[in-house]
């Protein structure tokens, strides 16, 4: 795919070669493969089409300077607008409270458990918090086992109450318990639920009014399709989360994802996963990511040598 | 998704007081198609074919479009899937039959394992599960449960045991206990790592020790949301184990699961079951027709 990518890119590219000035004509072919690359790293279609238009308007009748031949404009010019869309600064996560809560949502099989066990490490060997892990999924077979595992590997407790069928309950006595023992982090890993499923969100949405957290975070498997707007957008309307953490990075998605998301729900994306150990959680980098979706290392290297 | 006018209703509306398709009706099929993750490359193909067909058809309205349209996708799926598959059947010659379940990380193939189990015992099989899941936090635990849930046997050598292993053991004591269906899960791996795709290859050679020619059947799961990352998972995984099924899940969901007709055309392997929830009756055999209906609705 990336061969194919290249090899257009580098015929339209030489169709803009040589001209003084990006005009309609010259832009067009260009326009079709970036749109083309972005489809193919699964940007929304719409988004994809809003972002090309954007892309024309910024380059139409710009006058190339004498250091930019045009082809470079236009990658710069692409770049640039998609690294922006990605947000340009870092956020934090919010720790105020006493003690901090974190809500963790999303989609089955996302990522949730895996990262909350991540999420409890970084703070506790990083910014010296002492966490809380709790588990609200009553649902999947050995979901309360594993966040536990994951609890004994990273050194953090885990309150769980095997007889409740209650998340709200559960994640209201974990608060309790955090206190009494003096944790000030509680991370609450929820069940997955599909955005559709009204049961299941109005649940959510309960544990939310219930520990009024100070972080919510959804998380997002970087391979999701064209449905990642839809679910985003749900999930958003529903709980207002706080930011997106986006999965699976370590694959060889190009995570466009990324984008429709960004721009659907404009939250910021605060973490990536980079593996299924403890240790592989990473904060985002915009300007990587934009490189990633559009395959920019390679169209960068291919400007160097034009 | 769900709140869009099916496409149907939208493409009836560009093609009504037209005499012929037009590009207006192709780019509304193009975001259609798109949408539901067809990806660039197959729905130009598809709309290559409904471009043939009108030149020889000439005249067009909205309803033979509809019809011809649908054709050309569930054509696409039949060159792989030879027919829609009998309920749960599986071929009189194999015994015990094996069946290896392989998917990148959370796509569902632990679930899909224990509806599978669900399914042949009701069709009257002895099945016998192996926990070869060995690493990801309470695998072995999660398909405990799932065993029984469902009341069937499992092998297990607990966590941290070589995968391997466990599949030697489970097919074993299935030939042992007179099973017709032996399960193996397996962990999710992304295919990109190299180490754990060989460990993959590592497992399925040792079955066909105590199998011959096990495993039978080479399920790859893939995640009904997954965009087009899906082609990347059933190249590497089919070179690492020759996968020789598909089974997509999360189709109850606003996904689409577009993308597998693409995999399943590239790859000449038949999509054989559809996940439709998270409970032991959530499964489905996959069947053409509903696939491409739902992808209009
Ligand atoms: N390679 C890789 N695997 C990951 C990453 N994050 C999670 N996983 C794996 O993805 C699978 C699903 O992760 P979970 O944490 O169980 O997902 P979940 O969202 O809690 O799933 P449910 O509770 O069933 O909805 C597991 O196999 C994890 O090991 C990551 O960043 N990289
Ligand atoms: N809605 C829905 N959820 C599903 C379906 N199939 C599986 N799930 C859920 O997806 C999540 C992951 O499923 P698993 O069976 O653990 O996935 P896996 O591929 O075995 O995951 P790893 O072993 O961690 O790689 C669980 O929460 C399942 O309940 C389905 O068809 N629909
Ligand atoms: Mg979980
Ligand atoms: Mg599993």
């Amino acid at each position: 795919m990336f061969e194919n990518l290249n090899e257009r890119l580098e015929r339209s590219f030489q169709i803009l070669k040589g001209q003084g000035k990006i005009t309609e004509i010259n832009v067009a072919e260009t326009l079709k493969d970036v749109r083309r690359a972005l489809l193919d790293a699964d940007v929304n279609f719409n988004i994809a089409k809003s972002f090309t238009n954007t892309v024309k308007e910024k380059a139409l009748g710009q006058n190339v300077l004498t250091a930019l031949k045009p082809n470079q404009l236009m990658v710069k010019i692409v770049h640039d607008e998609l690294a922006e869309l990605m947000g340009s600064t870092q956020v934090d996560i919010n720790l105020q409270g006493k003690p901090a809560v974190i809500l963790i949502a999303g989609l089955q099989g996302s990522g949730k458990t895996t990262f909350s066990g991540k999420l409890a490490n970084l703070l506790k060997t990083k910014r010296s918090k002492n966490p809380l892990l709790v588990a609200c999924d009553v649902y999947r077979p050995a979901a309360i086992d594993q966040l536990k595992v994951l609890g004994e590997q990273i050194g953090v407790p885990v309150f769980a109450d095997i007889d409740s069928k209650n998340p709200v309950k559960i994640a209201q006595d974990a608060i309790k318990q955090a206190k009494a023992n003096g944790n000030d982090l509680v991370i609450v890993d929820t069940a997955g639920r599909l955005a559709i499923d009204e049961e299941m969100m109005k649940e959510i949405e309960a544990v939310k009014k219930a520990i009024e957290p100070s972080e919510i975070l959804f998380v997002v498997d970087s391979m999701t399709g064209q449905d990642a707007v839809n679910t985003a957008k749900e999930f958003n309307d529903r709980l207002d989360f706080d930011g997106v953490v986006l999965t699976k990075l370590d694959g060889d998605t190009r995570g466009g994802a990324a984008l429709s998301i960004r721009s659907i729900v404009n939250k910021p994306i605060k973490f990536v996963g980079t593996g299924e150990k403890m240790e592989a959680l990473d904060v985002f980098h915009p300007s990587r990511m934009a490189d990633r979706i559009l395959g920019m290392g390679d169209i960068v290297s291919l400007v160097e040598r034009a | 998704a769900k709140t869009k006018d099916s496409v149907f209703k939208k493409l009836t509306r560009v093609v009504v007081g037209k005499s012929t398709v037009d590009d207006d009706v192709l780019d509304e099929l193009e975001e259609v198609l798109i949408s539901s993750d067809v990806g660039v490359d197959t729905t130009l193909k598809i709309i290559d074919r409904i471009q043939k067909r009108v030149a020889d058809d000439k005249f067009l309205g909205a309803s033979e479009l509809n019809r011809i349209l649908k054709e050309e996708i569930a054509g696409l799926l039949k060159e792989s899937n030879k027919g829609d598959y009998e309920a749960f059947s599986i071929p009189k010659s194999d015994y015990p039959y094996v069946i290896m379940v392989v998917g990148v990380n959370g796509v569902g193939k632990t679930t899909t394992i224990g509806k599978l189990a669900y399914q042949f015992k009701k069709a009257g099989k002895k099945v016998t599960l192996g926990a070869a899941d060995t690493f990801r936090a309470a695998a072995v635990d999660q398909l405990i449960i799932w065993s029984e849930r469902v009341g069937v046997p499992i092998v297990d050598q607990g966590m941290g045991a070589d995968p391997a292993s466990v599949a030697f053991e489970t097919l074993t004591q299935a030939k042992a206990n007179g099973s017709d269906v032996v399960i193996i899960d397996t962990a999710g791996r992304l295919h990109n790592k190299i180490n754990l795709m060989n460990e993959l290859s590592k497992i399925k050679r040792v079955m066909d020790r105590v199998v011959p020619g096990a495993p039978h059947e080479i399920l790859l799961v893939l995640d009904g949301s997954t965009g087009q990352n899906a082609f990347e998972q059933a190249k590497q995984f089919t070179l690492a184990t020759e996968v020789n099924a598909l089974a997509i899940t999360k189709l109850d969901g606003t996904a689409k699961g577009g993308v597998v007709i693409g995999v399943s055309d590239q790859f000449k392997v038949p999509v054989k079951y559809i996940g439709i929830g998270e409970g032991m009756e959530d499964l489905q055999v996959f069947n053409r027709t509903e696939f491409v209906d739902s992808l209009f609705n």
